[in-house]
């Protein structure tokens, strides 16, 4: 008894911080257009690789410097945070869609229902995800729809494999039992009763899973399969910096920077929910 | 003269100042067994923690004393404490599942005490674990000393923490509801192997258990406790058969008993519960 | 209508053994039931026993078709309700009923207590009708009408035990099977579990069958007892004569087992 009086919940700071970095990047993802200090796409020449604002040769209105092609570097970061969010959000719930439908209807149903579906989560899992994607972006070409499809593709596993193990602990709980002799069909227990005990469990993955998205997405654009180099993204601007390391660091190393708080931001989320919702501690 | 002394002991809650234990005392002579017996939340388990210094974090011992022979306990240093309890206690557990480590062998479970605590050689501890083994009558010792926990038996789990509970010779043994788990042929056996290990090493004993019928096995004296208060200190005759408190008498008429079913399963009145709540929380000044 | 409200022949229960299942073939199979053959008669109030291992509560989800047996068949009210499709269970569903070991596994943390007693009574009925039902329920079993909101962690062990007996009863039925009710309880918490669910048997006219442990609370409850053993029946007698004459070794163990609150040098 004394046990349980002594878990008191607390939420940590490295929580609290975040909560608030996604803030700033789903603002950032709506309010791109207002938020730019400039347009992301215009060249200009003149004014290539402007160091960031501290630095002695910058220019007002262009805080983090500019590329090679003299297009700003916070604008195009900021519209960059545009397409992570589709790609998390988007990519994510697809993910989490049918990966949770499989996996619920495997763990509850068992029989060859099961067999069936975790052979195939088996045998998908065995790719190297990475490949796959680019493998299968290469195939259905590039762009923004095409991403998204490859991690759904790839990533419905995920899900598919925490859902069933969940569903199968909460199936052997006597509560399920009780609603099939009250009567209650197998459909309706599972939605009714089944479902609700594993959703906390479900939404803590699709956190996780939106962090992932946002590396991947980051990846193809590295390696140019994403969305047309054109647009702004966060992998993209990576490769591009890449080349400029030397005259021009801040193209490379603000876009790497967002990328790593912002994925780091989405696994510390995920985990924490994971954590509140294990029923173990719960 | 007592061996284990408790005197007032009252522990808290942390924080809110929740009374867990309301001023327990008890004495234990050398070589009796010492029954704690209540419902859950009346305190029993915590006793045995505090006396072992194993109390959750959350609770604190506010007040009273703990005396293990001539040593003042909660007297002693911290670290001095420790040792001290290393040296001259042990603990039965309830859950033989969780009270052995999945990943080890049980050898070294049993030996722990021995090397660590005693500083004996890996031979001499193996000698003496094969030795307790035997007495606690595992059959082929040496084969269960190399097996995994999930190998034995529950009943057979259990054994092997009374013998890794005697190992070290302890003066004083707190056993916390050692047979809850086990289904009753298997208690049986179990409660007569920790009556035969007793007399025979001769240990002093602490009992804590809800279950009047394994008292009546096992203990000399009892303790009843409610809300964290002794309401009845006896031996175990006049526990069983002429019980003082309206309380313990209530308990006892709840016991189920299968050679006096109309006497048994009898619901404690809720009167008596109001006023033995009353009765602990006059304690309370 | 038959004195007999369950009979059971020739039961059979065997499941993949996982643990010793080989990467490609099939797992081997555990026979857990082997082959029971019992009559349950009507109002009568039956006890199973046996300790952990016995297939007692095996049996009892199996009499409920809560798992399908491999061989046999189970009469519930003059039915076959082993070869039925699940769909055609619907009357059996409501006719009987059952009180879980674990009521805070058994209530979905989820619903509220009067949700959880409803919830069953909607497929026959309108909501109104069914929120009323399950607050007499609740009066039946004793519990506040306050306890209507709320929800199961909220409420001790035997309030749970409580709501559990409320659930079942709620749906009227004829048989109530009790699968170790008491055993997560104290002895006082046990006993006024224990009279409840006794007082509202006989009052309602009820079939019980009482899956337990404690020989000595089937000793105050039960008519009849049934000792299991290793998925096997090893004795089924009236209470009383069980008790003071048990005819297999086994049962004569299992009694001399239970720790009476006596001393008893000899035991």
């Amino acid at each position: 008894m004394a046990e349980a009086l002594q878990i008191r919940r607390r939420t940590p700071l490295r929580l609290w911080l975040s909560c608030g970095w996604l803030t700033v990047f789903f603002a950032c993802a709506i309010f791109a257009g207002p938020l730019s200090p400039q347009d992301p796409l215009a060249q200009d020449l003149l004014f290539e690789r402007l160091p960031p604002f501290w630095a002695s040769g910058a220019e007002p209105g262009f805080w983090l410097g500019t590329d090679s092609l003299g297009r700003d570097v916070l604008s195009r970061m900021i519209h960059g945070a545009r397409i992570a969010a589709i790609v998390a959000l988007v990519a994510g719930f697809g993910a989490c869609i049918i990966g949770t439908t499989l996996g619920l209807i495997a763990g509850y149903y068992r029989g060859w229902v099961d067999q069936i579906i975790s052979r195939i989560v088996d045998v998908w899992m065995s790719f190297p995800a990475v490949l796959f994607a680019i493998l299968l972006v290469a195939v259905i070409g590039t762009g923004l729809t095409s991403v998204i499809v490859a991690i759904v593709v790839i990533d419905w596993t995920r899900f598919c494999r925490v859902v069933r193990a969940e569903t199968m602990a909460q199936s052997r709980m006597d509560y399920v039992d009780s609603a099939r002799i009250a009567g209650f069909s197998r459909a309706r227990t599972l939605f009714r009763e089944v479902f609700p005990n594993v959703l906390p469990v479900i939404i803590a993955v699709l956190t996780l899973e939106m962090g992932i998205a946002v590396v991947v997405e980051a990846i193809l654009s590295f390696v140019n399969l994403s969305i047309s180099s054109d647009d702004p993204t966060w992998g993209g601007m990576i490769s591009e910096g890449r080349l400029s390391i030397h005259q021009a660091w801040w193209v490379l190393v603000f876009p790497m920077i967002t990328l790593f708080l912002t994925v780091l931001s989405f696994t510390q989320l995920g985990e924490a929910l994971r954590e509140r919702f294990d029923p173990v501690l719960r | 003269m007592s061996f284990l002394t408790i005197q007032d002991l009252d522990v808290r809650l942390r924080g809110s100042g929740q009374r867990l234990l309301r001023g327990v005392s008890l004495e234990v002579a050398q070589g009796q067994v010492h029954g704690l017996v209540g419902e859950s939340g009346a305190g029993k388990s915590m006793i045995g923690k505090a006396i072992l210094d194993v109390l959750p974090r959350s609770v604190e011992i506010a007040g009273g004393r703990i005396t293990l022979g001539e040593t003042d306990l909660t007297a002693l240093p911290a670290k001095a404490r420790r040792h001290e309890l290393g040296q001259r206690t042990a603990l039965i557990p309830q859950d033989p599942l969780t009270a052995l480590n999945p990943a080890r062998r049980i050898g070294g479970q049993i030996t722990d005490r021995l090397t660590r605590v005693l500083g004996w050689g890996a031979a001499r501890a193996d000698a003496r674990a094969v030795e307790l083994l035997d007495e606690v009558q595992i059959s082929d010792p040496a084969r269960v000393m190399k097996s995994y926990p999930h190998e034995l038996s529950g009943g057979m789990r259990q054994r092997v923490l009374i013998a890794a509970a005697f190992a070290a010779e302890p003066e004083l043994i707190i056993a916390d509801e050692p047979t809850t788990a086990l289904d009753v042929t298997v208690q049986k056996q179990i409660l007569k192997m920790i009556a035969a290990m007793q007399a025979a090493h001769n240990t002093t004993m602490l009992f804590v258990t809800h279950d009047l019928g394994v008292v009546a096995r096992v203990c000399q004296r009892v303790s009843v406790l409610f809300a964290g208060h002794v309401v009845e200190d006896a031996d175990i005759h006049t526990l069983l058969s002429v019980p003082g408190h309206p309380y313990s008498q209530a308990l006892l008429s709840a016991t189920p008993r299968y050679d006096d079913p109309r006497a048994s399963l009898r619901p404690v009145p809720q009167s008596v519960i109001d006023a033995t709540r009353a009765e602990a929380e006059a304690h309370d000044v | 209508m038959s004195e007999v409200l369950i009979a059971v022949r020739n039961l059979e229960v065997s499941l993949p053994d996982m643990a010793h299942k080989l990467p490609m073939g099939r797992a081997p199979m555990i026979h857990i039931l082997k082959g029971l053959n019992f009559d349950v008669p009507r109002g009568s109030v039956i006890g199973i026993v046996g300790e952990s291992g016995s297939g007692k509560s095996t049996l009892g989800r199996a009499i409920l078709r809560l798992i399908e047996p491999t061989a046999g068949t189970v009469i519930f009210d003059d039915e076959d309700i082993t070869h039925t499709r699940e769909k055609s269970l619907r009357g059996f569903r409501q006719k009987a009923q059952m009180i879980f070991q674990d009521p805070l596994s058994s209530l979905n943390p989820r619903h509220t207590i009067l949700g959880l007693i409803a919830a069953p009574l909607t497929l026959r009925m309108g909501r109104a009708e069914a929120r009323t039902r399950a607050a007499e329920a609740l009066e039946m079993v004793g519990l506040p009408a306050n306890f209507a909101r709320r929800y199961p962690h909220e409420i001790s062990g035997g309030q749970r035990q409580r709501v559990g007996i409320a659930r079942a009863i709620a749906q009227r039925p004829t048989f109530i099977l009790a699968d170790e009710i008491a055993s997560g309880l104290d002895v006082s918490s046990q006993a006024v579990i224990l009279s409840l669910l006794q007082d509202l048997v006989r009052d309602l006219g009820l079939t019980l069958a009482f899956i337990s442990h404690d020989l000595s609370v089937v000793r105050r409850l039960c008519d009849r007892t049934i000792v299991m053993e290793g998925g096997k029946i090893v004795e089924d007698a009236g209470t009383a004569a069980l008790f003071t004459r048990p005819s297999s070794d086994y049962t004569r163990a299992l009694i001399d087992a239970i720790p009476l609150p006596v001393v008893d040098q000899l035991w």
